[in-house]
C-alpha cells in the first residue's frame, strides 16, 4: 500500500518499521502497565470495590440512571430535529422577516456555551418566572444548541441538491413549498444522514452535562454509588462501569453514521451532493467536539 | 444592568481570565497531543496505527464530562502526583480535544494527492523534503478551518470546568447568588462574554474557508 508519506517499505525500512513496532509496544505495554500497576496498588482490583454490582438494588438503580439519560437523549433529539428543521426552513425562506430572526436564532444558541445554556434554564430562568425543572432545563438547553447546529446542517443538505433539481420542479409547477417538501428535502436529508446521526452522537454526550445540574442520570447514579462507604467508596469502578456504558451507546451510533454513509458513497447521486462546508471527512463519529 | 458588571467585575475578569487561560493552556496541549497522535494514524508501524485509532474513537464517543469526572474524583484516589484542579481540568480538556485535533491533522494529509508525494520522490526529495515542501503547505490547507471549529468547541467546551469548580466563567453565577445579586442579569454578561471570544473565532474559519477553498 503506498500512502501519501512513504512508499512501499524496502528490506531496510521494513526493520526500521519493526524495530519501531516493537519500541511502541513495549512503551504501551509499560504505560498501561503503570496504570494497571497504580489500580493495583491503591487497591481499585479489590472484590469489595465491585461487589455492589452484584446487588440487585444497585443493578435496578443503574438501569434507572440509564433509562435517565436514554429518556433526555430521545426527548432531546426529537425536539432538536424538529427545532434544527423548523429553523433550517425558516433560513432558507424567501421572506427577510423569517430568515433574519432564524439566522439571529442559530447563531446566537450555536455560540453560547451548552453548559451556560443550561445553567441559565435551571437558576436563572426561575428568576423571570419560568420553572423548568432539572429535566427540562437539559433537554430544553440540548434542544437549542444541537437543534441550532441541525439546521445549519438541513441547510447545507437542501443547498448541495444540484441546482436542476429544484429548477425542474418550478418548471414541472409544483408550488413552493411542494418543491421543498417533496423533491430538496428528501435528497437532502438522506445525502445529510450521516451528519444528522453524528450531532445526535453529541447529543446523546451531552446529556451527561446534566450531571452538573443534578439531573440523575448515569454519571449521578455513578458519584452516588461512588461515595458508597461500605463498598470502599468504588468511585474509579463506578466511573469504569458508567464510562463503558456512554462509550459503547455512542460508538453503536456511531457504527449507524458511518454505515449510512457507506451506503451513501455507494450511491452516485449522493456522493455529488455530499460535500459540505462544515463536515470534513468523518470517519465512524463526530468531527467536532461538543 | 450595566451596574452589576461593574460592582462584580473582579468576578468577571477572573473568570473570563481563567476561561482564556484554560482556553490557551488546553489549546497548545491539544494541538500537540493531537498532532503526535495524527502522525501515528499515518505511520508505517501498524502497532502505531492502532494504538492511534483506538485513542481516538473511544475519545470521541466519550462525553468530555465524563472525562473531567474522571480527572476531578478519580484521579485523587490513585495516589498520582498531586497537582492542583486548574492542571487536571486543563488534563482533562487536552485528552478529549486531542482526539479532534488528530482526525482533523489526518483527514487534512489524506485530502493531497498521493501523486503528489509521487512526484517529489521521483523528484529525488528526501522524505522531509516531501513532508515540509509539498505534503504540509497543501494539507494546511484543508486543516486550518475545521481546525478553527474544534478550538472554537474547546472555547465553549472550557465552560465544563466551571461545573467542577474551577473559578470559571461559568462559575460567575453561584458568587453571584452569593452576594445577592440578579443571576439572571449575571448570566445575560456571562453569554455576551462568550459572544464576544467565540463570534471572532467563527468569523476567521468562514474567511479561512472561503480563501483557502481550493478545486482539486
Amino acid at each position: 500500500m503506498t500512502s501519501i508519506l512513504y512508499d512501499l517499505p524496502g528490506p531496510r525500512a521494513r526493520v526500521r518499521n519493526r524495530i519501531l513496532g516493537v519500541l511502541a509496544t513495549v512503551g504501551i505495554v509499560a504505560l498501561a502497565g503503570f496504570i494497571t500497576y497504580r489500580f493495583w496498588v491503591t487497591g481499585q482490583f479489590e472484590g469489595r470495590k465491585w461487589e455492589w454490582l452484584l446487588y440487585k438494588d444497585m443493578q435496578l438503580q443503574l438501569a434507572d440512571a440509564l433509562g435517565a439519560t436514554i429518556r433526555a437523549f430521545m426527548v432531546g433529539a426529537l425536539l432538536a430535529l424538529a427545532f434544527g428543521f423548523l429553523s433550517a426552513v425558516a433560513r432558507l425562506s424567501e421572506h427577510a422577516w423569517l430568515r433574519a430572526p432564524a439566522y439571529a436564532v442559530v447563531e446566537l444558541f450555536r455560540a453560547i456555551p451548552l453548559v451556560v445554556m443550561i445553567f441559565f434554564l435551571f437558576y436563572a430562568a426561575p428568576q423571570a418566572g419560568l420553572q423548568l425543572g432539572v429535566f427540562w432545563s437539559l433537554v430544553v438547553g440540548l434542544t437549542l444548541y444541537n437543534g441550532s447546529v441541525l439546521a445549519e446542517v438541513f441547510r447545507a443538505g437542501v443547498q448541495s441538491v444540484p441546482r436542476g433539481q429544484r429548477e425542474a420542479a418550478f418548471a414541472l409547477g409544483l408550488r413552493k413549498n411542494q418543491v421543498m417538501r417533496s423533491v430538496l428535502l428528501p435528497q437532502a436529508v438522506r445525502a445529510m444522514l450521516p451528519s444528522i446521526v453524528s450531532q445526535l452522537v453529541v447529543l446523546l454526550k451531552d446529556t451527561a452535562l446534566g450531571f452538573l445540574i443534578t439531573y440523575q442520570e448515569l454519571l449521578f447514579e455513578a458519584r452516588y454509588l461512588g461515595s458508597l462507604a461500605e463498598f470502599g467508596r468504588p468511585i474509579i469502578p463506578t466511573a469504569l462501569v458508567v464510562g463503558a456504558v456512554y462509550v459503547s451507546l455512542c460508538i453503536a451510533l456511531s457504527l449507524l453514521a458511518s454505515y449510512l454513509e457507506g451506503r451513501n458513497r455507494r450511491h452516485r447521486f449522493s456522493e455529488r451532493a455530499l460535500p459540505v462546508p462544515d463536515a470534513p471527512n468523518r470517519a465512524w463519529a463526530t468531527t467536532s467536539p461538543s | 444592568m450595566i451596574e452589576l458588571l461593574v460592582d462584580n467585575r473582579d468576578l468577571y475578569l477572573t473568570g473570563f481570565r481563567n476561561t482564556i487561560l484554560l482556553f490557551v493552556l488546553a489549546g497548545i496541549g491539544a494541538l500537540v497531543v493531537g498532532a503526535l497522535l495524527a502522525a501515528m494514524r499515518v505511520s508505517p508501524v501498524p502497532v502505531l496505527r492502532l494504538v492511534g485509532s483506538g485513542y481516538v474513537n473511544i475519545f470521541r464517543n466519550t462525553p468530555l464530562t465524563l472525562v473531567f469526572f474522571f480527572f476531578a474524583f478519580a484521579y485523587p484516589r490513585l495516589d498520582l502526583l498531586d497537582v492542583p484542579f486548574f492542571t487536571r481540568a486543563v488534563l482533562a480538556l487536552v485528552v478529549y480535544t486531542a482526539a479532534f485535533v488528530c482526525e482533523v491533522v489526518r483527514s487534512g494529509i489524506n485530502t493531497v494527492e498521493v501523486g503528489q508525494a509521487e512526484a517529489s520522490r521521483a523528484l529525488g526529495l528526501t522524505f522531509v523534503q516531501t513532508l515540509t515542501a509539498i505534503v504540509v503547505p497543501q494539507a494546511i490547507r484543508s486543516v486550518v478551518p475545521p481546525l478553527t471549529s474544534v478550538l472554537n468547541a474547546l472555547l465553549k467546551n472550557t465552560t465544563v470546568a466551571a461545573g467542577f469548580a474551577v473559578a470559571e466563567a461559568g462559575q460567575i453565577t453561584p458568587t453571584l447568588s452569593e452576594r445577592g445579586a440578579s443571576v439572571l442579569i449575571g448570566m445575560v454578561w456571562i453569554a455576551i462574554g462568550f459572544l464576544i471570544l467565540v463570534i471572532p473565532l467563527t468569523a476567521t474559519q468562514r474567511t479561512l474557508e472561503k480563501r483557502w477553498s481550493v478545486a482539486r
